[in-house]
């Protein structure tokens, strides 16, 4: 399986996905530390989080398979969602909260 | 300027911007983990009428393709707003 096929899988076997830098309890960046939170905010604790730290391949990987460069990104239902800023507008706007609640 | 700045203006001419305003914060993350690239953390808010009828998804992502190679470079992190002339 090469590496786009493992995040695909990843993606689409769990309705929330964070690619992030470190993790929800030691996030090792602000903007990841920011997604975890804003997930935790809408009440979604158990989401399906990828320290892409640990993984070099995903890193780089996770790059192309949305065709966005920065990390974290949030997927919902296997659709990519968007990077720390957009999920802080969608939650401001209360559209996250309604996605999370459609794909959860 | 900073020559990171200078380099973002020039690419995002291409969006036509009507008002850009970047900060360099690189400073604020000195030492984390990301840091350790040596590319910078900036912010920026970005005003242009192409981004009219454009998702923020969409509007993030023509701002990626105008930086091209300064992503991950020369650029660790950026902060985007993003608005069409009307939202401003």
């Amino acid at each position: 399986m090469n590496i786009q096929d493992v995040i695909r899988e990843q993606v689409t076997s769990h309705p929330v996905v964070l690619y992030m830098k470190g993790t929800p309890q030691f996030p090792q960046c602000g903007f990841s530390a920011t997604a975890a939170q804003i997930l935790k905010a809408c009440g979604v604790n158990d989401f399906y989080a990828v320290n892409v730290l640990e993984n070099p391949e995903i890193r780089e990987g996770i790059k192309q398979f949305a065709n966005w460069p920065t990390i974290p990104q949030l997927y919902i239902n296997g659709q990519f969602v968007g990077g720390a800023d957009i999920m802080r507008e969608l939650y401001q706007s209360g559209e996250l909260q309604k996605l999370l609640a459609a794909g959860h | 300027m900073d020559e990171v700045i200078a380099l973002m203006r020039e690419r995002l001419a291409a969006l036509a911007p009507e008002s850009l305003e970047i900060e360099d914060e690189s400073a604020q993350h000195a030492g984390h983990e990301g840091a350790r690239g040596g590319g910078g953390h900036y912010r920026m808010t970005i005003v242009s009428p192409q981004f009219a009828g454009l998702n923020s998804v969409a509007r993030h992502r023509a701002i990626y393709q105008a930086l091209g190679d300064l992503m991950g470079r020369r650029i660790h992190a950026l902060s985007i707003t993003a608005f069409t002339p009307e939202e401003f």
